[in-house]
């Protein structure tokens, strides 16, 4: 069971801030891993506000999660630039390798795989994201060899 | 204020500054096809039915939300807008079920009418279904997520109207929907059960968990006595069923129509509307006088009553234990009335006709089994009647007119104003007046406490005792009277408060649609009835005076309390 205690502190950071709910959300996000039922419903009773509002906040934006996610999150670019420089190849290639497929989590819970919208990055176009990494220029080889390279730091960090 | 004049399809019209397009358009009758806007809701512009081509602008504008300007040019039937308005309501078809003849909302669906002023006749685009179940787990309210069209009006009345919030937009993009959080299903979110938001669902996203089939299969049974017992409001909602105008008052059609159904006895819960008086106007009294909590506040609402309990349990102590009228009906049905005639309360049914989905919850309650039986069978709404009487061919509007049945059919002017927002204030302050002074009251229509504003006030003179009351409806309203009394700012005895906008006139079990208009004419229906009516206080009702005498006591007496008062929980 997650300590509940800490959502008091984090909503405190933001007392004085007019639309607060955004940054606390991101706060708790990195403190529990995921925005789960009994951690927004606490939020919820703290802030006063619905849970209905608050959870139509976190469902809204990518980068919050209702569940639990691996500890590396995946994100495939699935727009067209990428899509025209044969993204579709490197998806299917990391499928293969990592056994998922898209909003998946591994069973060693090491990577949860999902797509992105646009980053930006056309110019190296296919791109994908891992956690706060950007990669570019891929083809689906490169992309297997990025994905080991996490995996054999994985487990030499357990 | 200011105006502003523009022309709209080439016609000019002149309108006060802030007013909208779509509103402006009304004015020289043109009526702007839309689908999410409602008149009770803010504009939020979801459906974009109602879009218009403004001169200069290179976007379509949404008329319901779009304010007018000086000299603005508007078209409202170029090609551009009549093809943007069919795209938008194929797109909106291709991800609706049109299953419309097994469909509750046939004969009332919104889309399906605009859809057939669009001259909708091929959709160009595939089915696609929405995400999300049946959501059956409330005894109220059925959510059906997979005919919904995102109109948000069912989340603004939830926020706005009630300051509920129990549903949300949730996702984004293609995939955005509405549910409760973490599809933990309405009845286990602070859903009060109110219906207001069936009542402005434009399709069967949402509808009330129908008793219909378990009423047929009573009124079936030959082993039962089925009696039934109608609420205050439905008298002057349900001719609107058959396309009698809004606040048509047909109680005594009403009647002949329920004895055709089959009941074997037709009752009026006006009668324990009276008696909830009784029991009310002495709770409040004692209150009064031995230092009791005050303000009391009515429990008549059980939309309310599901409200408190969620969000203000520690004011529980100030509600009245005062059951319902419903629940006071269904615990004497099968105590008083089965004695009385000699029939096994086993064999009793006891059906209620109410302008509420939240009375069917309430029903449910484990509380209400005072009789030894759960006291009310079933719990029909105004909408569910009129479907069963249609069913059977019974045409409301043409029918004798007929009497309720002695005893618990008979009732008093007080208790037919129950159906409209201040109106148990009004009964109550009626008997307590009299009980107080021991003198008539000369003039029955306390207008003070009348009225559609969401809060009143008043201050009644009890022949020098001085009663201070407010009245709130809608359950926004109904929050404010409560900060005020945490705040320690609430210096009234007595506090009236009804769920629904208008109170039960304007329940999510009335007929669709209601509006502000609407809500007017069914209460000046029920006053209506008041001054029709010979009796007009609860306690000159001569059936409660003989209940009194042969089997309660007195108000508030033990055996009152056992059958008529109730405890309420913290949720």
């Amino acid at each position: 069971m997650p300590d509940l205690a800490k959502i008091h502190d984090i909503v405190k950071v933001y007392e004085k801030t007019p639309t607060p709910l955004i940054y606390i959300l991101k706060d708790v996000q990195k403190e529990f891993g995921a925005l789960t039922e009994p951690v927004l419903s606490e939020v919820a009773r703290i802030t006063q506000m619905p849970l209905s509002e608050i959870y139509g906040v976190a469902t809204f934006y990518s980068l919050f999660t209702t569940q639990p996610k691996g500890k590396h999150v995946v994100r495939c670019c699935n727009n067209a630039p990428c899509h025209v420089r044969n993204s579709k190849e490197v998806l299917q290639k990391i499928k293969e390798y990592l056994q998922l497929e898209i909003g998946g989590t591994t069973a060693d819970g090491l990577f949860t795989l999902e797509f992105t919208s646009c980053l930006g990055l056309c110019a190296v176009a296919p791109v994908m994201m891992v956690d706060n990494e950007v990669y570019g220029n891929l083809t689906p080889e490169k992309a297997v060899a990025i994905l080991k390279d996490y995996k054999l730091k994985g487990s030499s960090n357990a | 204020m200011n105006k502003v004049t523009l022309t709209i399809d080439g016609r000019s019209v002149t309108v006060p500054e802030g007013t909208t397009v779509l509103d402006a358009a009304e004015r020289i009758n043109i009526t702007i096809p839309r689908l999410c806007h409602h008149p009770d809701l803010n504009p939020v512009s979801a459906c974009r039915i109602c879009v218009v081509e403004v001169k200069g602008d290179r976007l379509l504008r949404t008329a319901c939300s779009w304010k007018v300007q000086e000299g603005m040019e508007v078209s409202t039937n170029s090609k551009v807008v009549r093809d943007s308005r069919k795209m938008a309501m194929e797109l909106l078809l291709s991800r609706h079920p049109m299953r419309c003849t097994e469909c509750v909302r046939n004969g009332s669906c919104e889309l399906r009418a605009c859809a057939d002023q669009l001259g909708i006749r091929e959709i160009s685009f595939e089915y696609h279904q929405r995400q999300g179940g049946l959501d059956t787990s409330s005894p109220s309210i059925v959510r059906d997520p997979s005919k919904c069209i995102l109109c948000r009006r069912c989340v603004q009345t939830c926020a706005m109207v009630q300051s509920v919030s129990a549903l949300g937009m949730e996702g984004r993009g293609y995939e955005v929907w509405v549910d409760t959080p973490f599809a933990q299903g309405m009845a286990d979110v602070p859903c009060v059960a109110c219906g207001q938001c069936i009542d402005r669902c434009p399709v069967a996203a949402l509808y009330e968990n129908s008793h219909i089939d378990r009423v047929w299969r009573a009124l079936d049974d030959p082993n039962l006595h089925v009696v039934v017992q109608t609420a205050p409001a439905v008298r002057v909602a349900v001719g609107e069923e058959f396309g009698l105008p809004a606040g048509a008052l047909v109680t005594d059609k009403l009647v002949a129509g329920l004895r055709r159904l089959g009941f074997d006895k037709v009752f009026d819960t006006d009668f324990t509307a009276d008696l909830t008086i009784m029991e009310e106007g002495h709770e409040l009294l004692s209150r009064i006088k031995n230092g009791g909590k005050l303000p009391m506040l009515t429990s008549c609402s059980p939309g309310w009553i599901n409200f408190i309990e969620h969000f203000f349990p520690t004011l529980l102590p100030h509600v009245s234990s005062c059951k319902s009228p419903q629940q006071m009906f269904g615990a004497l049905a099968k105590t008083y009335y089965a004695e009385k005639h000699g029939i096994d309360p086993k064999a009793l049914y006891v059906v209620s006709v109410m302008p509420c989905t939240a009375k069917k919850w309430e029903s449910g309650r484990p509380e209400m089994t005072s009789s030894g039986f759960q006291d009310v069978d079933a719990v029909l709404t105004t909408r569910e009647l009129a479907t069963m009487m249609k069913q059977v061919g019974i045409d409301l509007p043409n029918l004798p007119e007929e009497e309720y049945d002695a005893p618990l059919g008979i009732s008093t002017g007080a208790a037919v104003i129950f159906g409209a927002t201040g109106g148990v204030m009004e009964a109550a302050l009626r008997t307590v007046y009299e009980v107080v002074t021991k003198k008539p009251l000369e003039n029955v229509d306390i207008t003070a406490v009348r009225g559609l504003e969401g809060v009143r006030e008043a201050e009644v003179d009890l022949d020098g005792v001085k009663v201070r009351a407010a009245v709130a409806n809608g359950l926004a309203n109904a929050r404010k009277l409560m900060d005020k009394i945490v705040a320690g700012e609430a210096d009234y005895h007595f506090i009236e408060i009804m769920a629904c906008p208008g109170g039960c006139i304007g329940g999510g079990g009335q007929p669709i649609p209601t509006s502000a208009e609407i809500r007017k004419k069914r209460a000046e229906a029920i006053y209506k009835a008041d001054r029709g009516l010979k009796i007009r206080k609860s306690h000159e009702n001569p059936a409660i005076q003989q209940l009194y005498k042969e089997y309660l006591g007195e108000p508030n007496s033990h055996r009152a309390h056992e059958l008529l008062h109730t405890h309420y929980t913290a949720k």
